[in-house]
């Protein structure tokens, strides 16, 4: 059935798209989840229960969710400052939030290593209260930190924008005070966008590479993180088991690329 | 500001999280972007030249350029194409395509790097064939402009697709009507209104093209000198303790990722176009 | 150019925009489609542009005899002006209404100084010389309503289809464009169809008027006659005010001022009833009435103020109403 359209190019841009998209991501990914099937179940069980793999996955996965909640946290201490107030220099500070997304993520390895290593700028400070901050878990999670703020901040900052002050006049004029209008009724208002923002560093935390290895020592069982794993896997040309694991990867990843969505279109319907 | 209204806090309390905001802002972000500098420098500003003029880092800022070269315009291409189509007509697929192109987003660099060694590795699907023809493509240019394009996939697309959904159809169905035709319709009605959309995707495309880590360094082979990407070579001179040499390379990838922020702040200041969205 | 529309339906999934519709719009006339919205008529103004297609079927549309069904838009010579105008914001006035022109194949397309002349000619003809090198951003409502007119007959095309011209734009502006747009479509002569959902629009407009609603056609007429003479409550409702006496098991309908309202005293019983005065709004030319029948039940009655003024009325005054409507 051919339907009629007026606006042209449907073919074409339909054709192009389709095949840009099967040879550039649908192809490979298909061919990572068949080479991940060569090996059975019981193999799967195997690589997915080793130690190794557990402690890589227990330090990402948790690594990630502290670092996506600090994130969250000072996330929204700093859009609140950059939306509601005016001062000197707002406008730089607003662009620059925007680094750590822009910035290469070796760049952002090696100068927060530089950063906090126990010689570090900042290191060397921690180090007299004996905390080490590079090459142990602390360092991947800083440096998680990091790349996951941008998120929240670019999430919430339109839905605090638009945030009309009404209600918080309707608060005031009942009688509330503003510790209790900000609890109450200002900060209820920013939960979706919250919860969308510290889903979007959690994600990106979990993928990360180039930002972290540097920082983390990359210690098998202690300072490893998943997807070196996957590299040190390949390395060793054990290419099923690195399917393994980036196949289990992925399934989280568009499970939440999925919530990500969901959350993402329920924000846009509340505020739009 | 020393009123207190009564949708505001306490002039103490608004100095106080701005001096959080702002030392957080400082101690997080800029602290790092003034240590690649300072680092880069501290032996000196010949050392630093030095470092930059090194055979291996030019042909890795080589290697990065043509990287960039090939994969931003053809992703540039298939953002158009993808944002016109989801745009400009309804489907059935509609949203799984939308959902699709997002997809790079969610995978881990490591993986996006993995995928094309398992296609056209040693031992991946087309690896005997390749040997057969004697084409490389993992461990070579190809490798990594492939695994480049695929981490920057989604940029100029995601960029332009709320754009052209917010604008709509109707300047293109008064351009039909008038009697223009598709190519005319695209070129003189679509595309300068979309021109500002279009900026930013692909200086942010090419921003992660350049600086791309992860996905390039398990498709590459870190052979320096031919198949290492300025972010690759930061990371070889580092592990052999050249630190003030990685520096240097860092600071023309800090110095990009100013640049990019520089230009996009500047568009969105002179013209008051936002950009779509960040992720 | 005369326009006629054979057996057309539409529909979006399980919903139906238009369903059977035929109709014919003589050469010449300013036509509106009239109707609440969902009724189908921009669905159909769309059809009529070809920027929608109907369901396949026996359908056909053709301009002045020749079948247009399957010619593109691109094609068929209309002139669309859209409810938001749909300006190229990036383009001048100037070159907004040169666009129909500059994008002719090259054997067809006038010279520089032709298509100038032209664009010229068009913005006097709306009356906005002048402002040939300005951005659409920066023109008022009624302005941007006129490029997108000037832009729309640029083309010389065969009709003119308008989809609520004055949809966006304040009362007084409404006002002043209806009264242009009248002398311009006497000027011109072209076939024209425009869409809208105020009723007063398209009596005062129109040649001729098409009651749409719930995907057909209720009724087509000059403005008199589908006033005057409505064929279901539907149309009598929805062109003016209206009120429904209950009449035992009938409803009555009738029109404020076919009301008459007389002094208690005169009251007539074969054709009169008693009520009392509930409101009374006079700020305006025409004084509106609410009277409260015996019963209950409430009438609008418009007067003139003289009528008003002899009767010298207050709110809760007796009084006796002559009826005069019909029974539906």
């Amino acid at each position: 059935m051919q339907k009629r359209r007026v606006i042209p190019g449907f073919s074409l841009s339909m054709g192009f798209t389709v095949t840009y998209l099967s040879l550039i991501i649908l192809i490979p990914l298909a061919a990572l989840f068949l080479k991940a099937t060569r090996l059975g179940p019981s193999e799967w069980w195997e690589i997915l229960t080793s130690p190794r793999l557990i402690a890589a996955a227990k330090l990402t996965f948790g690594a990630s969710a502290a670092a996506a909640v600090v994130s969250t946290i000072f996330g929204l201490l700093v859009t609140w400052v950059l939306v509601r107030y005016r001062f000197p220099g707002r406008r730089l500070l607003d662009a620059m939030v925007d680094l750590p997304f822009a910035l290469p993520t070796a760049v952002a390895g090696i100068t927060l290593t530089a950063i906090y290593a126990p010689n570090g700028w900042v290191g060397q400070y921690l180090e007299v209260w004996g905390i080490q901050a590079a090459y142990n878990p602390l360092g991947v999670f800083i440096a998680l930190t990091f790349i996951g703020f941008p998120f929240v901040v670019r999430t919430l900052q339109p839905v605090m924008e638009d945030f009309g002050v009404e209600y918080e006049e309707a608060a005031a004029t009942l009688g509330a005070g503003r510790w209790i209008v900000f609890w109450r009724v200002i900060f209820p208002m920013f939960v979706p966008a919250l919860i969308t923002g510290f889903t979007l560093a959690f994600a990106r935390a979990i993928g990360e590479y180039g930002s972290v290895i540097f920082i983390s020592g990359n210690l098998p069982m202690q300072t490893e993180i998943l997807p070196l794993l996957v590299v040190s896997k390949l390395e060793q040309f054990q290419y099923e088991a690195a399917a393994v694991i980036a196949a289990g990867m992925l399934m989280i990843s568009f499970v939440l690329l999925f919530l990500i969505n969901l959350l993402q279109r329920r924000l846009n319907w509340k505020n739009h | 500001m020393r009123h207190c209204s009564a949708t505001s806090e306490s002039a103490w309390v608004r100095r106080l999280l701005i001096g959080v905001a702002v030392t957080i802002i400082s101690v997080f972000l800029l602290l790092p972007l003034a240590a690649v500098f300072a680092e880069a420098f501290r032996k000196g500003w010949e050392i630093f030249l030095a470092s930059l003029h090194e055979e291996a880092a030019l042909s890795a800022i080589k290697l990065t350029l043509i990287a960039a070269g090939i994969s931003v315009p053809l992703n540039t291409l298939f953002g158009v194409s993808a944002a016109w189509l989801i745009t400009k007509f309804r489907f059935r697929g509609r949203s799984l395509l939308l959902a699709l192109i997002d997809l790079p987003f969610a995978v881990s660099p490591v993986i996006a790097g993995l995928v094309w060694v398992l296609l056209f590795g040693a031992k991946g699907w087309f690896g005997p064939w390749l040997e057969l023809h004697d084409i490389r493509i993992i461990f070579a240019l190809p490798g990594i402009v492939i695994a480049t394009m695929f981490v920057t996939f989604p940029f100029v697309a995601r960029e332009l697709i709320p754009l052209m959904e917010t604008q709509g159809s109707d300047q293109e169905e008064a351009a039909i009507i008038l009697g223009a035709r598709g190519w005319q319709v695209f070129l003189r009605v679509t595309l300068p209104n979309i021109k500002w959309g279009l900026l930013y995707g692909v200086l942010l495309c090419n921003a992660r093209a350049m600086g791309e880590f992860g996905a390039v360094s398990v498709v590459s082979g870190h052979i320096r000198g031919e198949t290492n990407t300025l972010p690759l070579h930061v990371e070889v001179l580092y592990n052999e303790y050249q630190f003030s040499a990685a520096f240097a390379c860092a600071t023309l990838l800090a110095f990009l990722a100013l640049v990019t922020l520089g230009i996009k702040s500047a568009v969105e200041h002179l013209t008051g176009h936002q950009s779509s969205n960040h992720q | 150019m005369s326009i006629s529309i054979h057996s057309i339906s539409k529909t979006f999934g399980a919903y139906t925009a238009l369903d059977n519709v035929s109709l014919e719009v003589p050469n010449g006339s300013l036509t509106a489609l009239l109707g609440p919205s969902g009724s189908g008529k921009t669905t159909l103004l769309r059809i009529v542009a070809g920027l929608d297609f109907p369901d396949p079927g026996p359908s056909s549309i053709a301009f002045h005899g020749d079948d247009v069904s399957e010619v593109s838009a691109r094609k068929r010579g209309v002139g669309f002006v859209f409810q938001h105008y749909a300006l190229f914001q990036h383009m001048s006035v100037a070159q907004n209404i040169a666009f129909g022109l500059r994008v002719l194949p090259s054997g067809q397309r006038p010279k520089k100084s032709e298509i100038r002349d032209r664009v010229l000619e068009l913005l006097k003809l709306v009356r906005l010389e002048g402002l040939e090198g300005r951005r659409p951003h920066e023109l008022s409502g009624g302005q941007r309503q006129r490029v997108a007119l000037a832009r729309a007959l640029a083309i010389r095309p065969k009709v003119l289809l308008l989809d609520e011209p004055f949809g966006a734009l304040d009362a007084q502006v409404r006002k002043d464009l209806r009264r242009w747009l009248r002398q311009f479509h006497d000027e011109i002569g072209l076939t024209t169809l425009f869409v809208t959902h105020d009723q007063e629009e398209a009596l005062e407009l129109s040649d001729q008027v098409v009651v749409m609603r719930n995907a057909r056609i209720e009724q087509v007429g000059k403005p008199q006659s589908v006033y005057d003479q409505p064929r279901s409550p539907f149309v009598y409702e929805f062109l003016g005010n209206v009120n429904k006496l209950q009449e035992g098991k009938n409803v009555r309908y009738l029109r404020p001022h076919e009301i008459d309202v007389l002094f208690a005293a005169e009251c007539d019983p074969a054709t009169d009833v008693l009520a009392r005065v509930y409101h009374l709004f006079s700020a305006g030319p025409i004084a509106t009435l609410t009277v409260k029948l015996e019963d209950g039940q409430f009438l609008d009655v418009e007067l003139s103020r003289k009528q008003l003024d002899e009767l010298s009325l207050s709110v809760g005054d007796e009084v006796a109403v002559r009826l005069a409507g019909r029974t539906a």
